[in-house]
Formats: structure tokens, C-alpha cells, sequence
């Protein structure tokens, strides 16, 4: 009988204890109204273009330097000397993909593809952000959007002469090699 | 005269005072050119004094000229053309043999340096055939006094010039096509020189110094260059480093056995032991090269390095960093 006792008694107490343990545990906290303010959200960087339902309003396409001939200029400097040609070439592709045409895996707008530079992407993209500055960074990007002719003509760099099917008119021919027209017309 | 002399008291750019061989010949030639047309222009400005003051002719029928005058002008004339002719003369003989003597200046056992100009500074290498015996620096060249020296000339983008007033005349660097010059430094001193090709905006700010050390003293400071700087010494000094390899300085910087293995812009290794920064443009103190870091585009507009936002801690770390690579 006294074991029962006991036992009943341990059982009251014990009870009673994560009864007082569990008064302490504040119910999670639920949101059940959300305020307007809290759902107005800056335009978001878009990635892709599919959306649902009607399309919002496109983002800038461009950055600060979208448009300044300099700047551009600038970018092109800097996409030879931060090595960009060694895995993009100059805008065909080889290692990494393409710039100069309409695919981009990651967004083209201006944008997008600051956010590729800073952040690095899979598959071998390094990320840049700190190791180059901010400014510069926007600098490439108002040059990677001419490859693509995202730019009207005015403000872009003339076609670097890598790009050319066979040798610029104007260069002088490498020593001990004959000089020879074009073979293809045009 | 005064006005001639004046910019040898302001740097010592200057090319009447020479110290090496070759402008000694520039200076020479300078100079008999100069003594020659003084003495021509004063000549011409004394003869128009007296064709001015001279009273008229008695008047007669006009282009009378009696034929005895006839015969003393065509003479005066035939005598000042062949002055001028002996002269021209002269001072192509002059002109000539002073190509001559600064050409003639090259020894088959030199010095061979390669300079790069590039927007706007001056990338230097010591040439060895041995790979590891070779030296970069930027911006200052040291060598021997009284030994020619082979110093090559290329651009890395558009056309500058190498000047040396003191030592010898101009010679372009131009891009897509190798040149070469001799120079000598006579006695041991430093030898201002600068980009002589307007090539952009920060043309008037591309300096560099020429320093021609005794012999001995130039094989100690080769010496010290092929030293890779030993590890920093402290907690200091390792953050700054750690700090320069992460910035953005290592992405165009070079620092021998560090991690910053840039090649586009002027080589650090043995920064502190430099006389200037910003192509001999500011004297390379604490102060100035922390204002060059953290904003060089109000030094030198245009530049191509960018503003480095370091908080100050990082900075100072920096700086003493800097500050040891002797």
C-alpha cells in the first residue's frame, strides 16, 4: 500500500511540476494581419522572365553608366586586364558562355549582371565583390551589354579587332608573311 | 639669359646642365646654335637700323640706280648668301657629327633595362638571362655612373617618350614597335625625366627619376632587389598584408612571395624603398601614400586606380605594411 502511496504521490508531484514547466512556454506568436507597408517591396532582380500572370513593369535595363561612351571604354580596359577574355574570349564564349548573344543564363539586364560579377555563379564563375571595386564592376557590366548590342551604336567601343574573320585591313602583316587579300567577299 | 638658366634652379630639369656625354653634345650644339642666330638676328637688326636712318636718296627718276651702286649691292648680296650658305653649312656639319658622337656611345656588355610606358607611369625591368636574377620596379631606374646603359622602349597602350634632359635628348615609345636608347650618366646623382608624347590626361603627372649610384653601391641596391621581402615581423604588419591580398590592391599589384600578383599596375615588392609614388609625382611618405590609397583620383584625375574605402584600422595596417617592404 505504501508503495502505491508513494508512487502516486511521485506521480502528483511530477505532474505538478511540468504542469508549472509548461505554464512558462508563451504560445508562438501568429501574424494574422499584415500591414500594407509590409508588403510594399522594392522591384525585385529577375533572374528569368517568366512571371505569372501579366508581366510587371520591367526593371531599368542599364546601371549608372548605361549610356556614357567613357564608361564604357573603361569597361572594355578592364574586361582584357581582370582576365574576363580568358574564359568569356571576347564575347564568343569558350570556357565560360557567350555574351554576345541574347541567352543569359543569369539575366541580362544591367542588374543581373553586376550581381553575376559580385556574386560568382555555379559552374565556375568567381565571385569578384570586394576583390574589385564597386564602380568598376559597373564599368564591365556597361561594357558587356554592347557585346550583345544592348546599347545604341554611338556609345559603344568600335568592334575589337579579335572578333574580325580574318585581319583588320589597316594591320601590317606578321614578319616573313606574305601579305594576301581576304579570300571570302565582303 | 636669366630666363634661360631659370629651370636650372627649379628640379634640376634641365637640359644646360648636363651630365652625361650625350647631352654634353646636345648642350654644345644648343649652344653654337644659339650664339650662331644671336649674332645672325643681330647682324639683320643692325642692317635694317641703317637702311632705316639713312637719309633719302637725291631724287631722280625711280629704279634709277646708277651702275656703280648696281654693282656694290649684287655684291653685298652675293656675300651675305654665301655667309649664309657657310653657315647653314656649319651647323650641318655641327648637327651631324653630334648625331654621330651620341650614337656612338654602346658597349656590348651593358645594362639591358626594359621600359614600359603605360597611362601614366613606367614599368621598369632589369633584363638577366637568368629568370630569376630579374628585377621589376616602376618609376625609378638606378644605374651605374659612368657606364653605358641599353634601355629598351615600349607602350603598353598609346605613344609616350622618354626624356632625360640631363642625360640625353627624347626617344618615343611606341606601341606594336620596339626601339632602344643608350644613356650615360657621368657622375652619380638624380636625374629627373618625364613622358615628352602628350598621351592623356595625366601626361604632366608621368615622372620618373634616374639615379646613377657609384658602381659598388648600385650592385647593393641590385642586391636588395632580388630579395623577396622577408615575412611580416608582427601582428601589425601580418594584417596589413592579410589586407592587401583581400583588397583590391592584390588584383593589379604585385608583391613578391605574397599572395598580390597583379601585373597592371607599378610593382610593390621594394615599394618603401622608392623615392616617390604616383610616377614621381608625390614623395613617397606615410602620409601622401595613405591619401594616395584611399582617394587618388583627387592626386592625379583619371588615373587608373581606384578609391580604396579601408577603415582606418585596416589603413594604418596597411600603410606600416607598405612602409616595410624596403
Amino acid at each position: 500500500m505504501s508503495i502505491m502511496r508513494r508512487a502516486r504521490g511521485l506521480v502528483f508531484v511530477s505532474c505538478a511540476v511540468a504542469g508549472l514547466a509548461l505554464a512558462g512556454c508563451p504560445r508562438e506568436a501568429r501574424k494574422f494581419h499584415s500591414l500594407p507597408a509590409d508588403n510594399v517591396r522594392p522591384e525585385p532582380v529577375r533572374l528569368v522572365s517568366l512571371q505569372p500572370g501579366e508581366p510587371r513593369s520591367k526593371q531599368a535595363a542599364g546601371g549608372p553608366y548605361e549610356g556614357n561612351a567613357w564608361a564604357i571604354n573603361q569597361g572594355e580596359r578592364l574586361y582584357e586586364q581582370y582576365n574576363c577574355v580568358g574564359c568569356h574570349f571576347h564575347g564568343g564564349g569558350g570556357i565560360g558562355p557567350p555574351l554576345m548573344d541574347e541567352q543569359w543564363i543569369y539575366g541580362g539586364s544591367g542588374q543581373n549582371i553586376h550581381d553575376t560579377i559580385v556574386q560568382g555563379r555555379p559552374n565556375g564563375m568567381p565571385s569578384y565583390g570586394g576583390h574589385v571595386p564597386d564602380d568598376q564592376i559597373w564599368m564591365i557590366t556597361a561594357y558587356v551589354r554592347t557585346l550583345s548590342g544592348q546599347v545604341p551604336k554611338p556609345e559603344r567601343p568600335t568592334r575589337s579587332d579579335e572578333l574580325f574573320p580574318h585581319p583588320s585591313e589597316q594591320a601590317m602583316p606578321a614578319k616573313g608573311e606574305k601579305t594576301q587579300k581576304a579570300s571570302h567577299p565582303g | 639669359m636669366i630666363a634661360l638658366l631659370l629651370p636650372n634652379w627649379i628640379g634640376g630639369h634641365t637640359a644646360y646642365l648636363a651630365h652625361g656625354t650625350q647631352a654634353a653634345h646636345i648642350a654644345d650644339l644648343w649652344w653654337l646654335m644659339f650664339w650662331v642666330c644671336s649674332a645672325v638676328f643681330v647682324a639683320v637688326m643692325v642692317a635694317l637700323g641703317v637702311a632705316i636712318t639713312r637719309p633719302p636718296r637725291e631724287s631722280g627718276a625711280p629704279g634709277a640706280i646708277p651702275p656703280e651702286r648696281r654693282a656694290r649691292m649684287s655684291r653685298v648680296v652675293a656675300g651675305a648668301v654665301g655667309v649664309t650658305v657657310l653657315i647653314l653649312f656649319v651647323l650641318l656639319f655641327a648637327s651631324v657629327s653630334t648625331g654621330r658622337a651620341i650614337e656612338s656611345l654602346r658597349t656590348s656588355k651593358a645594362i639591358t633595362i626594359r621600359l614600359t610606358g603605360h597611362q601614366w607611369w613606367w614599368e621598369v625591368e632589369y633584363k638577366d638571362p637568368v629568370p630569376a636574377r630579374t628585377v621589376q620596379t616602376a618609376n625609378e631606374i638606378h644605374i651605374p655612373a659612368g657606364q653605358p646603359v641599353r634601355i629598351e622602349l615600349a607602350s603598353a597602350d598609346v605613344i609616350h617618350s622618354f626624356w632625360v634632359p640631363s642625360l640625353h635628348g627624347k626617344r618615343d615609345l611606341i606601341p606594336g614597335h620596339e626601339s632602344a636608347i643608350w644613356i650615360q650618366a657621368d657622375r652619380p646623382g638624380v636625374y629627373r625625366g618625364a613622358c615628352a608624347e602628350f598621351c592623356g590626361h595625366q601626361h604632366a603627372h608621368m615622372g620618373l627619376l634616374v639615379i646613377a649610384d657609384p658602381p659598388a653601391q648600385y650592385a647593393a641596391w641590385y642586391a636588395g632587389q632580388l630579395q623577396t621581402p622577408p615575412p611580416p615581423a608582427n601582428a601589425l604588419l601580418q594584417h596589413g598584408r592579410q589586407v592587401v591580398e583581400s583588397a583590391p590592391c592584390a588584383v593589379c599589384h604585385n608583391i613578391q612571395g605574397t599572395q598580390a600578383s597583379g601585373r597592371l599596375g607599378p610593382d610593390l615588392t621594394h615599394l618603401a624603398s622608392r623615392r616617390t609614388i604616383a610616377a614621381a609625382t608625390l614623395p613617397n611618405t606615410p602620409g601622401n601614400l595613405g591619401g594616395w590609397i584611399v582617394d587618388p583620383q583627387t592626386i592625379k584625375p583619371g588615373n587608373q586606380m581606384p578609391a580604396n574605402s579601408l577603415t582606418s584600422e585596416d589603413l594604418e595596417a596597411v600603410l606600416a605594411y607598405l612602409e616595410s617592404l624596403k
